[in-house]
C-alpha cells in the first residue's frame, strides 16, 4: 500500500485534562500507540516500536501524528476568545469509519429523524439552500449560511428558533461547526468534532465545544452533547457501507448533501482515503 | 423527587422511564458521569458507598438500586404497575427485576466497553448476554402463548420497565437483536404506550406518530 496523506496529519488521542503517569493504550490508523504525562509534566505520545510521535495539546485534547505534520494544527480562534465555557465532552467509540463520522456531522437534512424534537421537528424538514466552497487558501471545506428550524438548538435556548450554521472541515477527519449562540446574538458557539481514526472502520470520536453561556452547568452541557452525538452513533453503526464512498457511481445526492459533496471531492483531491471505499463495489 | 442523572446510563433512564410513564415529576441533576467520573467523587460517594448511579432522594429517602426505585415510584403513583394482583404474577415480577441485573452485568458492561472503553472481556459478555437475550426471548414466547403481551402481565408492569433499558441498547454494545423477534415485539408495545419517553440509542417510534401536517406558505 502506498503512503496515504493522512498519515501526516494531526489527530486527536486524550484529554490534555485527564492525563496520567499511567500509560493509557489506545491507536491510530491501525498502529498501537501510548499517551501518558511524562515526569517532565508534558504529553508523551509512543508508536508501537517505541518510538516518539509528534505531540501537540490544542482544544482541551492532546494530538499526534504517526507521520511527519507539515503544518500546524489548525486554528479556531474563537477557542482563546475571553468568556467561553470549554468543554470537553469525552471519547465515544463508533464502529464506523472516520470519515463517515465527520459526513454525519455536516448533514443537517437527519435532524428531524434522529435528533426529533431537539435539533429539528417534522413538518420543518426542508433544508434551506446554502452556499459551499472549498477555500483554496486555507485548503478547507466550509457551508455557510445554512438555516434550521431548531426546537431546542442549544441548552440555552428557550423553545424553537431558527438556527444559522456554518461549518468547516479543517483536517480529514475534523469538523468545526459555528452555530447561532442564543445568549449572545452576535456571536457563534462552536461545536466540534474531533476523530481519532483506529482503523479504517473504527474510531474515537471526541466532541469539544466552546460555548458562550454562565447559566447551564457543565454536566448538563456534556450531557446535551452527549445525547445528540449518541443519538447518531446508531445510525453510524448501521451505515452500509461501512466505508465512505467516493465513486460517485454509488449514490445520488440531493442539493441538501451539497457539504457532503464537497467533502468527499476534497478527501479525493487530497488522496485522504483511509476509511474511504475508492470503487463502487 | 430527585434523581442523580447520567442521560446515556440505561439504569437512569429505567427511572426515569418509570417516572413518564406514571406520571411522575422528577427533579434531575445531571452527574458528569463520562468523563468526570463524579459519581466517584466525595459529594456522591458520600450519598451512595457503593459509586454507582442512579441515586433517587425524596426527602430522607435514598435509594440507589434501580429495582427499588421503579417499586417507590409505581407504588406512589400507579400501583397497577407493581404487577401483584396474583401469586403467580407477583413472583413472575420478581423473577424478571433479579433477572434485570444480568442484563446489566452482560449487555450492559459491554456497551460500556464498547462505547465508552471501559474495561471488559468482551467475548465473554456477549456470550452471558446473548444467553439472557435468548431467556428473554423464550419468556416472551411464553407468554404470548399464555396470551399476555407482556413479562409478567397483559399489562405491562416495573418488571418490563427493568429489562427493556439494556435489552434495547444491546445493538449499542454490539449485540443484535435481528435474531429475536419476540423482543422486537415487545420493544415495540413499550415504545407505544403512552407516555414513554426515548433515550439515545433507544428511537421513538415515528410512525406512530400522526401524519405531519404542512400549514400553506409553511415549509
Amino acid at each position: 500500500m502506498t503512503r496515504n496523506a493522512m498519515i501526516d496529519e494531526w489527530y486527536p488521542v486524550g484529554l490534555a485534562g485527564r492525563l496520567d503517569t499511567h500509560e493509557r493504550q489506545t491507536a491510530l490508523m491501525g498502529e498501537p500507540i501510548g499517551v501518558r504525562l511524562g515526569a517532565d509534566g508534558n504529553a508523551k505520545v509512543t508508536g508501537s516500536n517505541g518510538r516518539a510521535l509528534p505531540v501537540c495539546i490544542r482544544y482541551g485534547h492532546v494530538w499526534s501524528s504517526l507521520g511527519d505534520p507539515q503544518k500546524a494544527l489548525f486554528a479556531i480562534p474563537e477557542a482563546d476568545q475571553p468568556g467561553r465555557r470549554l468543554v470537553d465532552v469525552g471519547v465515544v467509540r463508533v464502529r464506523c469509519s472516520p470519515l463517515r463520522a465527520v459526513e454525519n456531522f455536516l448533514d443537517i437534512a437527519h435532524f428531524p429523524f434522529v435528533h426529533t424534537d431537539i435539533l429539528g421537528a417534522e413538518p420543518h424538514t426542508e433544508v434551506p439552500n446554502y452556499k459551499v466552497e472549498i477555500r483554496e487558501d486555507e485548503d478547507e471545506v466550509w457551508a455557510t449560511q445554512v438555516k434550521f428550524y431548531q426546537p431546542q438548538a442549544a441548552k440555552s435556548a428557550e423553545g424553537g428558533i431558527t438556527t444559522e450554521y456554518m461549518y468547516r472541515v479543517p483536517a480529514p477527519t475534523c469538523s468545526i461547526l459555528y452555530k447561532t449562540c442564543p445568549p449572545r446574538p452576535g456571536e457563534w458557539d462552536v461545536i466540534t468534532l474531533f476523530v481519532q481514526p483506529l482503523a479504517e472502520d473504527l474510531c474515537d470520536v471526541w466532541p469539544w465545544m466552546a460555548l458562550f453561556d454562565d447559566e447551564t452547568s457543565m454536566a448538563d452541557l456534556i450531557h446535551f452533547q452527549q445525547t445528540i452525538f449518541l443519538q447518531d452513533r446508531s445510525i453510524l453503526e448501521n451505515q452500509i457501507p461501512r466505508l465512505l464512498p467516493l465513486d460517485p457511481g454509488m449514490e445520488i445526492p440531493t442539493r441538501a448533501d451539497l457539504t457532503s459533496v464537497a467533502y468527499r471531492r476534497w478527501l479525493k483531491r487530497h488522496g485522504y482515503t483511509y476509511g474511504a471505499q475508492l470503487v463502487a463495489q | 423527587m430527585k434523581l442523580y442523572d447520567y442521560v446515556l446510563s440505561p439504569s437512569c433512564y429505567k427511572a426515569r422511564l418509570m417516572a413518564a410513564l406514571t406520571g411522575v415529576k422528577l427533579d434531575i441533576r445531571p452527574v458528569d458521569f463520562h468523563p468526570g467520573a463524579e459519581h466517584r467523587g466525595p459529594e456522591l460517594m458520600a450519598l451512595n458507598p457503593a459509586g454507582s448511579i442512579p441515586i433517587l432522594e425524596d426527602g430522607d429517602l435514598v435509594l440507589t438500586e434501580s429495582s427499588a426505585m421503579l417499586v417507590y415510584l409505581a407504588a406512589k403513583a400507579a400501583p397497577q404497575w407493581l404487577g401483584n394482583d396474583t401469586a403467580l404474577q407477583a413472583a413472575r415480577v420478581q423473577q424478571w427485576l433479579s433477572f434485570s441485573h444480568r442484563l446489566t452485568g452482560s449487555l450492559g458492561a459491554a456497551r460500556l466497553h464498547e462505547m465508552l472503553l471501559r474495561p471488559g472481556d468482551i467475548a465473554t459478555l456477549h456470550g452471558q448476554g446473548i444467553a439472557a437475550l435468548r431467556e428473554l426471548e423464550a419468556g416472551l414466547v411464553e407468554q404470548h402463548i399464555r396470551g399476555q403481551r407482556f413479562l409478567a402481565s397483559d399489562r405491562p408492569t416495573i418488571a418490563d420497565v427493568a429489562c427493556f433499558p439494556y435489552v434495547a441498547l444491546a445493538p449499542d454494545g454490539g449485540v443484535s437483536l435481528d435474531p429475536y423477534p419476540a423482543i422486537r415485539l415487545w420493544s415495540r408495545a413499550i415504545r407505544s404506550l403512552e407516555g414513554f419517553i426515548e433515550m439515545p440509542g433507544i428511537h421513538r417510534l415515528h410512525e406512530l406518530k400522526p401524519e405531519p401536517v404542512l400549514e400553506a406558505g409553511e415549509a
